[in-house]
């Protein structure tokens, strides 16, 4: 990734742990940053935090990824377009009550799917118009790569984010927008602490948001773990019949 | 957000089943208390019970933001879960060092006002809550108060040294030293014996930093033998020239992890006695002046991560006691005494002179006089040898530092901190709710 060191970063969900771990290495590398959230007076103190250690702009605004009819006038409402957007946005419901109950399920599928792709799809419009570097990076899950019984609401709006994301990468291929889909294991954050994750597959944020940024400097198109690859290479080949035997 | 884990402090030992809770923000953290009782705990480096309570013990690892920082001022504004680590990477590059550091940076900003800590500069800068310009403290009924110098003082200075049990610090600010690098001039004076140690300390008590390295296994004519380390902060003068032209860009070390608990064996007071003499070998061999960076100066232990392990899975126990200054040289010449003949002792021997503390900081450690660290493995014998150690600590009018202790009694607190008890309890705000903060520590010396 060739952008320059002083083009504004927006990063969307910018209260998760994922998100302010992004927001240090790109503070880190000179980037300003805007950060987008629902809940402005809990990131309040990342923009503090952020601006002091690495010395770059950091602003806040406003933005609810339900509130699908209002994504063009947030980003005509930036003080500056940015060069880089991140969406963080996810939202890990309990599996059962998310089956159960359909407002759940549409809110969950809303919140990972609909919203996001829809931010991204208006942003790409814009970064693609500028004669320069630029680049979507959406923070996609494994659990999209096969349904599972534990998770198949939250795996199921992943899978169509991932797809999403593939398309859009196809489509501005010949461009200077680059599209990144980041398909995350296990990461230790707040999302997953009640979660027993196995230590060895579990990432932190902090390594996380260091191979991402390595990976857009590379220009990858998808960012797997190692590890992670080969996991769900193997779950995916194994037929559904034996698949519907498994438990795990 | 809760889970049970078996924990330590940094000394290993006693290992409880605590519930844990990690509130996400200082907003939540009231949520977070939901036991009869809870203690906050920052890195867990306290090497006894201190930050352990099997209701609710409160991990303040999310509240890790730096806030304000003016540089006119120097005060710096931090949540308690930030490390000291952090604050000098963030700060040193600007010109300014933290005002007091322990032996480690690898302390929370709270557990450091909560243990009131001192660094080698006591004598002339005090413990860390003498910089501290105010603190955010969520009480037992789920308010934060603002408490400084000027409002809400008991509760303020009860809370400097507190060890967590008058509430859990939010944020607070602290005053920085301006510095002009990041080096320190280190003098090493080589004093042969306890006496001589203590007429360096008392000669020299108008250097910024002074701290002894001393062998406690030494006997005879050469007991306490001591490496005195008297430090100023270089000024951009002091520096050769490639060194001004970046004067704080010093060498990150590398850290390395001790790699697993080590065999018990291996600390015996054959290795031991044979280190201690290697080591003040060297410190006589040493040039006497040399410049050293900040991080080697204050923190030696800290580029072996988990050095703990090296006392093996029993754990070990360290003693630190002050004396006060009339009794110190008696009282330090018997407890050399009773280590010695024990021939239990540790390779990191650390003895210091004390300023003046504060009286109105119930719990707070520092009083003025001599401080004395000893590191020892966990053993019945070693156990009994630090309550003949308790006794000539009390006889003499000294006392045992909380942040380092996991075995004394209520009686020895008692003696040592006499009504330091009863001025903490008129301090902490009573709830209607009948919750409190305490750790296993509070309730073993019934404070």
């Amino acid at each position: 990734m060739n952008a320059k060191r002083s083009c504004p970063v927006l990063i969307l969900g910018a209260k998760s742990d994922i998100a302010r771990a992004l927001a240090d290495q790109f503070a880190a590398r000179g980037h300003p940053l805007q950060l987008a959230a629902r809940d402005l007076a809990a990131i309040e103190r990342d923009r503090d935090d952020l601006a002091l250690r690495h010395g770059v702009p950091v602003s806040l605004h406003y933005f609810d990824a339900l509130e699908l009819d209002k994504f063009e006038e947030f980003l005509d409402n930036l003080p500056e377009l940015p060069r880089i957007v991140v969406c963080t946005i996810g939202l890990l419901p309990d599996q059962d009550e998310a089956a159960r109950d359909s407002a759940l399920a549409r809110h969950v599928i809303n919140s990972n799917l609909t919203g996001p792709v829809l931010i991204l799809e208006a942003a790409g419009r814009r970064l693609s118009a500028l004669d320069e570097s630029t680049a979507l990076i959406g923070i996609s899950s494994v659990a999209g790569d096969r349904g599972r019984a534990r998770n198949y609401v939250y795996g199921a709006a992943k899978a169509g984010f991932s797809a999403w994301l593939s398309g859009m990468h196809q489509k501005y291929a010949r461009s200077r927008l680059h599209v990144m889909t980041i398909k995350p294991g296990f990461v230790a954050t707040a999302m997953t602490e009640r979660m027993d994750l196995p230590k060895i597959l579990t990432t932190t944020p902090e390594r996380l948001a260091r191979r991402i940024v390595a990976s857009l400097d590379r220009r990858r198109i998808v960012h797997y773990d190692m590890k992670w690859r080969v996991i769900m290479a193997i779950v995916k080949l194994i037929p559904e019949r034996m698949y519907a035997r498994l438990r795990f | 957000m809760k889970a049970i884990e078996t924990i330590s402090g940094w000394g290993g030992w006693p290992r409880r089943t605590c519930r844990i809770s990690v509130p996400v923000d200082p907003f939540h953290v009231a949520d977070a208390l939901t036991g009869a009782s809870a203690i906050a705990r920052g890195l867990g480096r306290a090497y006894g019970d201190s930050a352990l309570n099997p209701d609710c013990t409160v991990l303040t690892r999310r509240l890790d933001r730096l806030l304000a920082f003016d540089a006119e001022s120097g005060a710096l504004v931090a949540e308690s879960g930030v490390s000291l680590a952090r604050m000098i990477e963030v700060l040193l590059p600007r010109g300014f060092f933290l005002p007091v550091v322990p032996g480690t940076k690898f302390v929370t900003f709270g557990g450091a006002i909560a243990s009131d800590v001192h660094g080698n500069n006591h004598h002339v800068a005090g413990s860390f809550g003498n910089h501290i310009l105010w603190l955010d403290l969520l009480t037992v009924d789920g308010d934060v108060r603002r408490c400084s110098p000027g409002s809400d003082v008991s509760l303020f200075q009860a809370t400097l040294g507190g060890m967590g049990l008058t509430g859990i610090v939010l944020r607070a600010a602290i005053r920085l030293l301006p510095i002009e690098s990041g080096w320190i001039r280190q003098r090493t004076i080589v004093a042969p014996d306890l006496n001589t140690a203590i007429d360096v300390f008392e000669a020299n008590l108008a250097s910024t930093y002074s701290v002894a390295w001393i062998d406690c296994l030494a006997r005879g004519p050469a007991r306490g033998r001591s490496l005195v380390y008297l430090g100023e902060h270089a000024s951009q003068a002091d520096l050769p020239p490639d060194i001004a032209a970046h004067p704080f860009a010093t060498a990150r070390r590398s850290a390395r992890r001790f790699p697993a608990y080590a065999p018990s064996w291996i600390m015996n007071q054959w290795s031991v006695r044979a280190f201690n003499h290697a080591y003040f070998q060297k410190g006589c061999r040493q040039p006497s002046d040399r410049l050293i960076d900040w991080d080697r100066y204050f923190f030696p232990l800290d580029s072996i991560l988990e050095w703990n392990r090296i006392y093996g899975r029993p754990g070990f126990a360290q003693y630190q006691c002050a004396l006060p200054l009339v009794a110190a040289r008696d009282a330090l010449t018997d407890i050399l005494d009773v280590t010695a003949s024990s021939g239990l002792g540790s390779f990191l021997s650390v003895l210091k002179r004390f300023g003046p503390g504060v009286s109105d900081r119930p719990l707070s450690f520092p009083i003025e006089g001599y401080t004395l660290a000893l590191d020892f493995s966990l053993s019945p014998a070693a156990l009994t040898m630090m309550d003949r150690l308790d006794e000539i600590t009390i006889a003499a009018g000294g006392r045992i530092y909380l942040a380092k202790d996991s075995r004394m009694t209520q009686r020895t607190f008692e003696a040592g901190y006499g009504t330091g008890r009863a001025a903490l309890s008129a301090a902490i705000l009573r709830s209607a709710s009948n919750r409190s903060f305490a750790s296993l520590q509070s309730r073993r010396l019934g404070i």
